[in-house]
């Protein structure tokens, strides 16, 4: 019954059964339902090429850690590539080739991350990096989207059909299809009436479940609403970043539509449509790039939620999730600054607070 | 009922006290030896007015207060004064501070000046003050500070409420809850004795409310008299801290850099009051305190009345000793407490706690890099960004730390509790606490020096400037002689005609 050591340690000495790894494990834990239905509903071509993207990150996030000479261990298995990768091939096309995935994995960790020190120092969320560098050098792989083929179904590819088509050698214009976004701009770009488009291509259920053309994981709004609740009831993410975002493109929405009725699509459209929901729940709450305070995270999905639709409506792309979230991932350190809690006992420019006496005592 | 406002952040962590708060109130057996520090409290230290080998009463005084702020210590039990020397503090540092080791003679025979006061009602506000001031009587909710100069504030503030603190938010500890439960007339009594001196009608007795029991027990002493509340808070860390709870009760938010008082509202601890209550009433100092004696690794966690002076190694001995050779020794809670290098040390007047942390109780996480998920943002119950203060301390900025409200930092910890990434947040702060306060220190030290070395100089310089003009004076005069010599060789005649 000694203990005639010198102390070393300060308190706390108790401490939350919270982890990173575990974060990021509840996290993939949210987004299995809507990848699983993804997976299921795109068939072998987008298994391959979910495997294929989440390999290339562990192996690049190893090698990139053999590099800087950091212990491979503990980094590799915290997390944090395996669910960047996730993401990423969640946002992209479910027929995409083979080394869309790798690439996008490559530049997701590398430069969207270890160029940076690793985790938690890059400003930019990788997965959108990776997205948008994608999108850029390979217009034509990383818009060519195909209609739902669902696994066991009569025009489902086989297993080894599937892996052609993600090598690449099978051509697959049998199935192309397009996204709602991009099939509603083009045509709208071309005179199309909104309103016979609307009727024509947008069934609010299919949004809703997910039976629709669209990246792999983006599909299925429900799945995905369930997930990001999840994170919020597990405290894994805050409301304000998904409220924010969501409440936003809305407003937005409503109220073009309801100032020009023939252009714009009203918010059930924005809500279910494209990047919408995956985006607002699972990319815009990567914590690295957004802020840290309340009214910080308020601004920063406002400000998401903004660009997403102003890109929609007028910018050069049918969908602006990755774009928004980046430009507001620029803003972070200065929404940082300048949105800060207000310190106890001191007013929002850091004076002391005069103090109060209750007029009457009691 | 009045309405409980809501405060900044704070965290849930497992509360634990099921594991010490079933136990009575036991008293501990006296010790072989009690070694009674001279310094139990913020402020000066006591000075002896005792010799080696003198016998002493129980209750007598060993050592007086000095300075404004400052503490009497007295003898906890009758004995012999074995010496006066240094001796392993209760702190985390295991260094040794002067301190008086009393050999007890088991007789507990009080010091025939003990007595009590008939109607403490009737003292004026300044006698009780002073009372429990000789009492030696300072805050037992860990703080110590000396009460005497906390029940006269009265004087320089215009106060209206008196805020009992028995909210008890540190997991673990539960003697002040066992207190009120079992002494709950005398805690009430002393609240009531410390409204009077602070001239306040308004008495708030705050317990956090996984207490029911002590709520109860207060409520009924309490019946009889107006003016006093039993409140029921939520159980959150950290609803003790005094800011917190003040503003919880009141709505009123205490400015930096201020005391509760400002907003005319004074804090004291239950057992602090029951303290104030045995001073008054029966005369007797502060010579013992209860404290709860738990943690995965204590055998029997119990709640314990022990002579102040006791050796926790006694303490942990009474309760069946360490199930766990390596357990983490802890004075006080867990989020707030000191880690204490030796089980030699004495059990002093703020320390509430001994807790001995199983090597699973305490499981802390190699550290990873933050991910700025922002959750000690959302706890710091200060309105910090204890992550960003992290990173500047760790890159060396303490001044940029500083001007992001490190000194508004009130030390709770709920940062480094809550962090993922098990970022020691806490202790970085604390860090750059000290370094700051050392450095100003330095600074002071220098600005004194350069001051003493240019009084020097200047000192110097009138000292030559002295000499050099009493030599030119010495010189004016000599060559004054000398000229008058010469004139009057010159002209004799002249001077025979003077």
């Amino acid at each position: 019954m000694q203990i005639e050591h010198a102390a070393t340690l300060a308190g706390p000495f108790t401490r939350t059964r919270n982890s990173i790894p575990r974060t990021m494990a509840l996290v993939m834990l949210a987004l299995t339902p809507a990848t699983l239905f993804g997976l299921w509903q795109f068939g072998w071509p987008a298994i391959w090429l979910f495997g294929v993207t989440l390999a290339a990150a562990l192996a690049v996030e190893a090698a990139a850690l053999q590099l800087a000479g950091k212990p491979i261990g503990r980094s590799l298995f915290d997390g944090s590539a395996l669910l960047t990768a996730w993401l990423l091939a969640l946002s992209l096309p479910p027929w995409a080739p083979w080394w869309i995935g790798v690439i996008g994995a490559l530049i997701a960790i590398l430069i969207g991350k270890q160029v940076f020190g690793g985790l938690g120092q890059n400003p930019f969320n990788p997965a959108m990096v990776a997205r948008v560098a994608l999108l850029i050098a390979f217009p034509l792989e990383m818009t060519q989207f195909v209609a739902p083929a669902p696994l066991f179904s009569a025009q489902a590819s086989d297993l080894g059909e599937g892996l052609a088509i993600a090598l690449g050698s099978q051509p697959i214009d049998a199935l192309s299809g397009a996204t709602l976004l991009g099939t509603v701009r083009t045509e709208l770009g071309q005179g199309a009436e909104l309103g016979t488009l609307l009727s024509d291509h947008f069934a609010p259920l299919a949004g809703v479940f997910g039976t629709a053309s669209g990246s792999l994981g983006e599909t299925s709004a429900l799945l995905l609403l369930l997930g990001g609740l999840f994170l919020i009831a597990t405290r894994v993410i805050s409301w304000r970043i998904p409220l924010a975002l969501l409440g936003t493109v809305a407003l937005l929405a409503t109220l073009m539509q309801l100032i020009d009725p023939a252009h714009h699509a009203g918010a059930l459209y924005h809500l279910l449509s494209g990047a919408t929901l995956l985006g607002a729940f699972f990319i815009a709450t990567d914590p690295v790039t957004s802020p840290v305070s309340a009214r910080g995270q308020l601004l920063f999905g406002a400000g998401c939620g903004a660009l997403i639709y102003i890109i929609r409506a007028w910018g050069g792309y049918p969908e602006g999730v990755a774009f928004a979230v980046l430009l507001m991932n620029a803003c972070t350190p200065l929404i940082d600054q300048a949105l800060r809690p207000r310190i106890l006992g001191r007013n929002r420019r850091g004076q002391p607070l005069e103090p109060e006496l209750p007029e009457t005592r009691p | 009922m009045i309405k409980i406002h809501g405060i900044r952040g704070g965290i849930h962590p497992e509360g634990r006290k099921h594991l010490s708060a079933g136990q009575p109130i036991e008293a501990l057996p006296l010790p072989a030896l009690l070694h009674i520090p001279l310094a139990q409290h913020i402020g000066a230290p006591a000075v002896p007015l005792v010799r080696r080998g003198q016998q002493v009463a129980k209750g007598e005084m060993l050592a007086r207060a000095q300075g404004a702020i400052s503490a009497p210590v007295h003898a906890s039990t009758s004995g012999r004064v074995l010496g006066i020397g240094q001796y392993p503090a209760h702190h985390a540092s295991g260094l040794s501070v002067p301190t008086i080791t009393l050999q007890p003679d088991g007789e507990e025979r009080w010091h025939e000046r003990i007595q009590g006061v008939e109607d403490p009602f009737a003292l004026s506000p300044e006698a009780i003050a002073e009372r429990v001031a000789e009492a030696g009587i300072v805050g037992l909710g860990g703080a110590a500070f000396p009460s005497g100069v906390k029940l006269d504030l009265r004087r320089k503030y215009r106060l209206h409420t008196l805020i009992i603190n028995g909210s008890e938010c540190e997991p673990y500890l539960s003697c002040d809850d066992r207190l009120m439960r079992e002494r709950p007339d005398g805690v009430i009594d002393g609240a009531r004795i410390m409204a009077h001196a602070l001239g306040v009608e308004r008495i708030l007795i705050a317990l956090e409310d996984n207490k029911p029991e002590a709520r109860a027990a207060l409520a009924k002493a309490a019946a009889d008299w107006s003016g006093i509340q039993v409140v029921k808070v939520p159980t959150r860390y950290p609803m003790g801290s005094e800011r917190h709870l003040t503003q919880a009760l009141t709505g009123v938010e205490t400015p930096a850099r201020a005391l509760t008082a400002d907003i005319g509202v004074v804090v004291h601890n239950p057992a602090t009051a029951f303290a104030v209550h045995e001073a008054l009433r029966l005369g007797r100092p502060l010579v013992e305190r209860v404290v709860t004696v738990s943690g995965g690794a204590i055998a029997r966690p119990a709640n314990v009345r022990l002579p102040l002076g006791t050796p926790v190694r006694d303490l942990l001995a009474h309760c069946g000793g360490l199930s766990e050779p390596e357990a983490q020794l802890i004075s006080g809670g867990p989020m707030m407490g000191q880690p204490l290098p030796s089980t030699r040390v004495p059990m002093v007047k703020g320390s509430n706690g001994i807790l001995a942390l199983s090597a699973a109780e305490r499981a802390r996480p190699e550290p990873m890099p933050c991910i700025r998920c922002g959750q000690c943002v959302d706890v710091c119950p200060c309105g910090l960004v204890p992550l960003e203060l992290g990173a500047r301390i760790r890159a060396g900025d303490y001044e940029g730390a500083r001007a992001r409200g490190l000194t508004d930092c009130m030390g709770c910890g709920s940062c480094a509790y809550v962090c993922p990434g098990a970022i020691p947040l806490a202790q970085l702060i604390n860090h750059a606490k000290g370094e700051l306060a050392a450095r100003a220190r330095a600074k002071q030290k220098q600005a004194e020096t350069k001051r003493l070395a240019e009084q020097r100089s200047a000192r110097m310089e009138a000292i030559k400037r002295a000499k050099r003009e009493a030599m030119e004076q010495r010189k004016r005069e000599l060559a004054a002689k000398k000229a008058a010599e010469a004139a009057a060789k010159d002209s004799p005649a002249a001077t025979e005609e003077a």
